[in-house]
């Protein structure tokens, strides 16, 4: 770990302020990602601005959403009534991440601020676009099992590990961000993250300075009839192979609106509007739900060794459609 | 001088230690079925064992440094930052390098070395502390940001010569083999009754949107996931941590054949009744 | 009756260890104490070509830094610097670093970066520039399997019997060919030294699974004699077969020390230790087997290939136990290494045997489905009375009662053969089942036993506790055998300043020093009657060693218990506060008659989610025979250890290699996955205890290897059961079973 200078922000302009000045300087909220790539030298700061003082912590209903403070813990949130009753997709994305230590840790913002768990991203002494540009991408053709099936790039097959940012496209969330100009602006949970393109150095659409303040959830008709699911190597504390964000608002037995995020995919959180439209106005079904699924993960691009994902990802769509629609 | 040396290398023992020294005393008033179980383990317990260990770390206390010794030349640390520590109801200031993790400052600085290391990267649950009552993991955590907060380490958890009940649990139910990952599991799960009192969620939680949630195995299991045992003692930990939740023991899952059982699969000849 | 052996106890460690008091290697303190940090290197063969340290020299805090440059020459010579073929006269080869410019595998170590704080350690080693001649490297076993040798330990393995033509006439064959990827132990203590000189006197806090060892490793390192080198290491915080050799980083910190005249702390960080120590070598098996229609086999050939590394030779002795398991005449079982740009592979928990048996175990499920023979059946059908590969009888044997009450208690007669047949709800369950084998080995070992007139008495015996609950059987033994409660008894280990014993593997700790305890305290006791029968008064006069036993303070007759002596009385009267005897356990010249085995069944249940893939193991049981249970407590928490173990072997497992870069992918605990409590269900042991006076005076075998032994292919077995797909690669993620 570099040295850096440790600065205990007083409040969000100041914190905002101080990063945007320094080219090297980073937030530093849970610590549970950054700490760990500090320690593997993958991150580099020269100044860390501790944000946990600030009191962005607050969940409250807002304009017939809720709004989360960016700050509030993982856990804190998970467990809020306000989001367990309206928001149980989100709950559930949450829980389903790292462990009750980390969540105890981790805060929204950072959540998704979180860097891809690639291999060759974290060893120094491997080539990665995204962490030293120009260097090269490892996994493109070596080990990539874990890696991304849709929208890589030659330049980077890293996947968004997340499991919160896929419930929050699902629910259209907005992230609420300021700069260091006190200028705020909002985000669309499905923008925030980017495709690696040619410049996988940047996971987000963020600017070096700006400030998640909340995440805005608008009112949501799913909470009766959502669910998350997550597939990995073991039942507990492990990256997701595929995660499925699925949400369905139903009209008697027929679906009205529906959302599907996939999640371990991408380079970012991975919504199928064909798989959504395929959807609305049928019948809650097996059948309904298996089509969906196929335009789910049509046009994958799977690598050598994640081939699996094309077959598991359509599965898991079927199984998390039919659990958010009570027949499973 | 790094003021490391000046905290932590003397060769005086620590309040602590000094205690060990003498022969503990049987725990008392840990509930009557503990105190049954534990009576066995504890007469020869830790004094014991401390003692022992302490004599060989006495020897090289009182070690002088060789007039030859090699010092680094400026060795003033970089980026110091004051920090106000309470730990386990004990406050103290350190001035540590921002680069330390409170499962440094604790193993490094302050003596505290029940806290183990097991990943440094927050992959393994072994240097779970409770931070202001909630379970974290103290090396993901910087020392400079716990400035004022309350922090308690496995050290913490027994008051005077009586365990804490998940401590006492543990020895009962054999929750632990080699004991490196033991602190941590037993820091999460006293945390973790915490949170069950207050319904907090889990993964296995059937209806998150409900109000109470109920510790069933499954739900201890998954809220205990973040905690790595390689020994694999982990239907013990289990066990004990539901009897320390519901008082109810748990049942045994071995048991030794008796010479009737034996003497009867012994006459079966050739053809297999149980296949 | 005994009052404690064969009784639970609860561990006499267990309190140190839940308060956190347990010391283990890193956490001893030592005045002036500077921090190392291990550079690793970054190509998989060649020689650095260059290597430029100014930039950490110049970093804040940092004392030295060590290269092959400017590091002194550890041990009488570099012994891996000989490449093959390898001069015989030297027996360690085990590889020390910064010895010289070349690089033998991918994360080798290339320098040591010692400052005042760890802090300051660290960052000033990531600014040390490595640049290397890199050579073209093999890394893949696969690729290099042809090139397979016999061991040079021991002769060529022969045939039993006519196995090809044998095989030729069978009429019922399966032929299948398993893979077991390189594994790595991952204990939870990462491998730590603190070395502390005193002039030409050396003490290192170890990890260590036997000290005794790593003494000799450092004396040599730095040509001192033996008595000058003390190691401890009272906590061991699980080690697998990771401690057992001495690893690299003890001399190279004692090195570290004697340069800079200070003591100094070198912590493996959790990615060091996956080339800090060695790992389950990477493992192709084929098998053949040919049986009658009846199911008795008429041949079988396993022939293995694993890898090591080009400067060591490590043979995991994969086959061995091939020979011993099923009655059968005609056999070949051959393994063979082969050279990767690797670190050398290494024992890890079960070795060989959990590797062997998974091949064998899966392939007599699949030679059953070939003879519509249930798969307990067939190993019932070819139970071995004797020994199949020396004819000797066993010394003990009850694997066929474990077959049956396993059976028996697990339900497996409901179990329907057909694959795919039985289901909850939607999941498919599925029911395997393999057979457990382990020897039951004992080495020399001995034990001192100081008994006082106070009724205490201290045992020592330089053996380890790495999780087995050796701290607390060897309590039990010495306090059964001198008429003690335990806590009259302390038991002290790990230390090179007590007597020697045998690495703590191969399951024969409680053989070898229970043994040694056992026979101290006889000694004691012998020693007592001696002094006794001095006096004229003795009740005990004419009675024998034998005659006796200690109880509460009184040395009495065992056939008549009103026959006794006070033993503080008597040693009172001869003017002693305390009786040391020292005694050396040898396995007796009897266990040679005999073939020496330990044995289990081990029954599964899985729950396969057909759709996703994921495998749950729902209900273990275990039943196990290896004689007498002196602790059941312990013993059956080594049971569960073995289970959890065998599901993450079966399930989780992989060392991940990039071949093109020779380099490990997942040197830690997110991508390497080990089992989380979540993963870990119902597991029940039974034991069915053996009366065996032949293995040892205890009559017990070691069974912490034995648990894992056929949890592997019992899950693959249970798994095959459950989807009707057969895997033969280890281990069996979601992404095989769609």
């Amino acid at each position: 770990m570099r040295p850096f200078k440790y600065v205990r922000a007083s409040d969000p302009a100041a914190a905002a302020r101080a990063v945007a000045a320094n080219p090297n300087a980073k937030f530093l909220a849970g610590g549970t990602n950054i700490l760990d790539l500090m320690k593997e030298d993958v991150e580099r700061p020269d100044e860390l601005i501790d944000l946990t003082r600030l009191k962005l912590t607050e969940i409250k209903a807002a304009g017939g959403g809720v709004s989360i403070g960016a700050l509030a813990r993982n856990t804190d949130t998970a467990n809020h009534p306000l989001i367990r009753r309206n928001y149980p997709l989100l709950t559930q994305a949450i829980v389903a991440g790292a462990s009750a230590q980390l969540r105890n840790m981790a805060t929204n913002g950072g959540n998704l601020m979180q860097r891809t768990r690639c291999q060759y991203f974290y060893d120094t002494a491997m080539p990665c676009n995204k962490r030293e540009p120009g260097s090269g991408c490892g996994a493109l053709g070596g080990l990539n099992r874990i890696h991304a099936i849709f929208g890589w790039s030659d330049k980077c097959v890293a996947t968004y590990p997340g499991d919160m940012a896929n419930a929050l496209y699902a629910l259209d969330a907005v992230v609420r961000v300021r700069g260091a100009n006190g200028r705020e602006r909002t985000i669309p949970a499905g923008e925030f993250h980017r495709l690696p393109g040619d410049t996988p150095e940047r996971d987000t659409n963020l600017q070096h300075g700006e400030l998640i303040t909340a995440i805005e959830l608008p009112k949501s008709d799913f909470a009766k009839n959502s669910y998350y699911l997550k597939v990995r190597d073991r039942a507990s504390y492990a990256f997701a192979l595929v995660a499925v964000a699925a949400a369905l608002e139903m009209d008697g037995g027929r679906v009205r609106t529906a959302r599907v995020v996939l999640g371990g995919v991408a380079h970012k959180p991975w919504r199928s509007s064909e798989a959504e439209a395929a959807l609305v106005g049928k019948p809650a079904s097996q059948q309904t739900f298996e089509r969906a699924a196929e335009l789910a993960l049509k046009g994958a691009r799977p690598l050598a060794h994640n081939a699996y994902k094309v077959e598991l990802g359509e599965r898991a769509v079927v199984r998390a459609l039919m659990r958010a629609a009570r027949l499973a | 001088m790094n003021d490391d040396f000046d905290e932590t290398s003397g060769p005086e023992l620590t309040a602590d230690e000094e205690a060990l020294l003498k022969e503990m005393p049987a725990l008392t008033d840990v509930g009557q079925a503990r105190r049954a179980f534990l009576g066995q383990t504890l007469a020869c317990g830790l004094g014991a064992f401390a003692l022992m260990l302490l004599e060989k770390e006495q020897a090289l206390a009182a070690l002088a440094a060789s007039p030859d010794a090699v010092f680094a030349p400026a060795p003033a640390l970089e980026n110091p930052v004051r920090v106000l520590l309470k730990v386990n109801g004990a406050a103290k200031t350190l001035e540590v390098d921002s680069r330390m993790v409170l499962l440094d400052a604790l193993r490094e600085r302050m003596e505290l070395t029940g806290t183990k290391k097991g990943c440094d990267q927050g992959q393994c649950g072994a240097c779970t502390v409770l931070v202001d009552g909630r379970r974290v993991l103290s090396c993901l955590t910087l020392a400079a940001t716990c400035e004022g907060k309350e922090v308690t380490t496995v050290e913490g958890l027994a008051r005077g010569d009586e365990l804490h009940p998940v401590q006492a649990a543990f020895i009962k139910y054999d929750g632990f083999q080699c004991g490196y990952c033991t602190p941590g599991q037993i820091c999460s799960a006293v945390a973790l009754l915490e949170e069950a009192r207050r319904g907090e969620v889990s993964h296995v939680t059937q209806d998150v949107a409900a109000t109470t949630t109920r510790l069933t195995d499954d739900e201890i299991r998954e809220r205990m996931s973040g905690n790595i045992c390689r020994c694999g003692a982990y239907p013990g930990i289990v066990a004990a941590i539901k009897e320390a939740h519901s008082g109810k023991e748990s049942a045994r899952t071995w048991r030794f054949v008796g010479e009737e059982e034996l003497a009867r699969v012994r006459k079966g000849g050739g053809a297999d009744e149980a296949v | 009756m005994p009052r404690y052996i064969g009784k639970e106890m609860s561990r006499v460690d267990g309190v140190a260890k839940v308060t956190g008091r347990a010391k283990y290697a890193a956490e001893f303190r030592a005045p002036n104490l500077a921090y190392g940090f291990i550079v690793l290197g970054a190509v998989a063969k060649g020689t650095i070509k260059s290597i430029d340290t100014g930039g950490a020299e110049r970093a804040p805090g940092v004392v030295r830094v060590f290269t092959h440059l400017n590091a002194p020459r550890l041990g009488p010579k570099a012994s891996h610097e000989q490449s093959p073929p390898r001069a015989q006269e030297e027996k360690d080869k085990s590889f020390r670093a910064l010895q010289s410019d070349r690089i033998y595998f991918n994360m080798q170590p290339v320098a040591l970066v010692v400052a005042e704080t760890y802090e300051q350690a660290r960052y000033a080693a990531r600014l040390v520039k490595v640049s290397y001649n890199a050579e073209r490297h093999s890394t893949d076993t696969e690729a290099v399997s042809e090139r397979g040798r016999f061991p040079s330990q021991g002769p060529p393995p022969k045939p039993r019997g006519n196995p090809e033509a044998a095989m030729k006439a069978a009429p019922v064959k399966v032929e299948a060919e398993y893979r077991i990827p390189v594994e790595h132990h991952n204990p939870m203590e990462p491998h730590a030294a603190v070395a502390v000189w005193q002039g030409d006197r050396l003490t290192v806090f170890d990890k260590s699974q036997e000290v005794y060892n790593v003494r000799k490793h450092l004396a040599s390192s730095f040509n001192v004699p033996e008595e000058n080198v003390h190691v401890v290491s009272p906590y061991v915080g699980g080690a697998f077969g990771s401690s057992l050799r001495p690893n690299y980083y003890p001399a190279l910190t004692a090195m570290a020390a004697r340069e800079i005249k200070r003591p100094v702390k070198v912590v493996y960080t959790r990615t060091q230790m996956y080339t800090g120590h060695g790992y389950r070598p990477h493992t192709i098996q084929k098998i053949a087997l040919g049986a009658e229609a009846s199911g008795k086999l008429t041949a079988m050939i396993h022939e293995a290939v694993h890898n090591t590394s080009t400067f060591e030779e490590f043979s995991d002795n994969t086959t061995g136990f091939t020979r011993q398991v099923y009655a059968c005449p005609n056999l070949y079982a051959p393994l063979k290494i082969t050279d990767t740009d690797l670190n050398t592979p290494t024992w890890m928990r079960a070795p060989g045997a959990v590797s062997g048996m998974f091949a064998l175990e899966c392939a007599m499920d699949e030679l059953a489905y070939a003879l519509k023979i249930d798969p307990l059946e067939l190993r019932l059908i070819n139970y071995a009375e004797t020994d199949p590969e020396s004819g000797r009888p066993f010394s003990s044997k009850a694997l066929r009662e474990c077959y049956r009450l396993g059976a028996e208690k697990f339900g497996w007669k409901q179990r329907k053969m057909e694959p795919r047949s039985m289901r909850d709800g939607r999941l498919l369950v599925g029911w395997g089942t393999a057979t457990g084998i382990w020897g039951a080995f004992q080495m020399p070992a001995t034990a001192r036993i100081t008994f006082r007139a106070d009724g205490t008495a201290h045992v020592a015996s330089a053996t380890s506790d790495i999780g087995p609950g050796t701290y607390t059987v060897v309590t039990m033994i010495a306090a059964e055998y001198l008429g003690l409660r335990p806590e009259q008894v302390k038991f002290e280990l790990g230390d090179t300043d007590l007597p020697r014993a045998p690495a703590q593997g191969g399951s024969w700790t409680t053989a070898s020093v229970g043994s040694a305890v056992h026979g101290a305290a006889l000694a004691v006791a012998a020693k007592l009657l001696a002094l006794a029968n001095r006096e004229a008064s003795s009740p005990l006069k004419g009675a024998a060693a034998a005659d006796v036993e200690m109880l509460d303070g009184r040395l009495r007759l065992k056939a008549d218990a009103s026959k006794s002596v006070s033993v503080a009385d008597v040693m009172r009267r001869n003017h002693l506060a305390e009786i040391t005897e020292t005694f050396e356990a040898r396995p007796s010249a009897e266990r040679r008659k005999y073939a020496t085995m330990a044995h289990g069944a081990q029954f599964v249940e899985v729950k396969v989610d057909p759709d996703l893939g994921t495998v749950r193991v729902a209900r273990v049981i275990e039943v196990t025979a290896c004689g007498k249970i002196i602790n059941p407590k312990a013993s059956h928490s080594q049971e569960i250890g073995g289970v959890v173990w065998g599901i993450g072997m079966a399930l989780q497992e992989a060392t991940e290699i990039d071949h093109r870069y020779g380099r490990i992918m997942n040197p830690n605990l997110q991508h390497y996955h080990v089992p989380v409590n979540a993963d870990v269900h119902e597991v029940e042991t039974l034991f069915v205890e053996e009366d065996d006076s032949v293995v040892n005076p205890l009559g017990v075998k070691g069974m912490g290897e034995l648990g894992m032994v056929g949890i592997p292919a019992a899950i693959a077995n249970a798994v095959f059961h459950a989807t009707g797909r057969r895997v033969r690669e280890l281990p069996i993620t979601p992404d095989k079973l769609l």
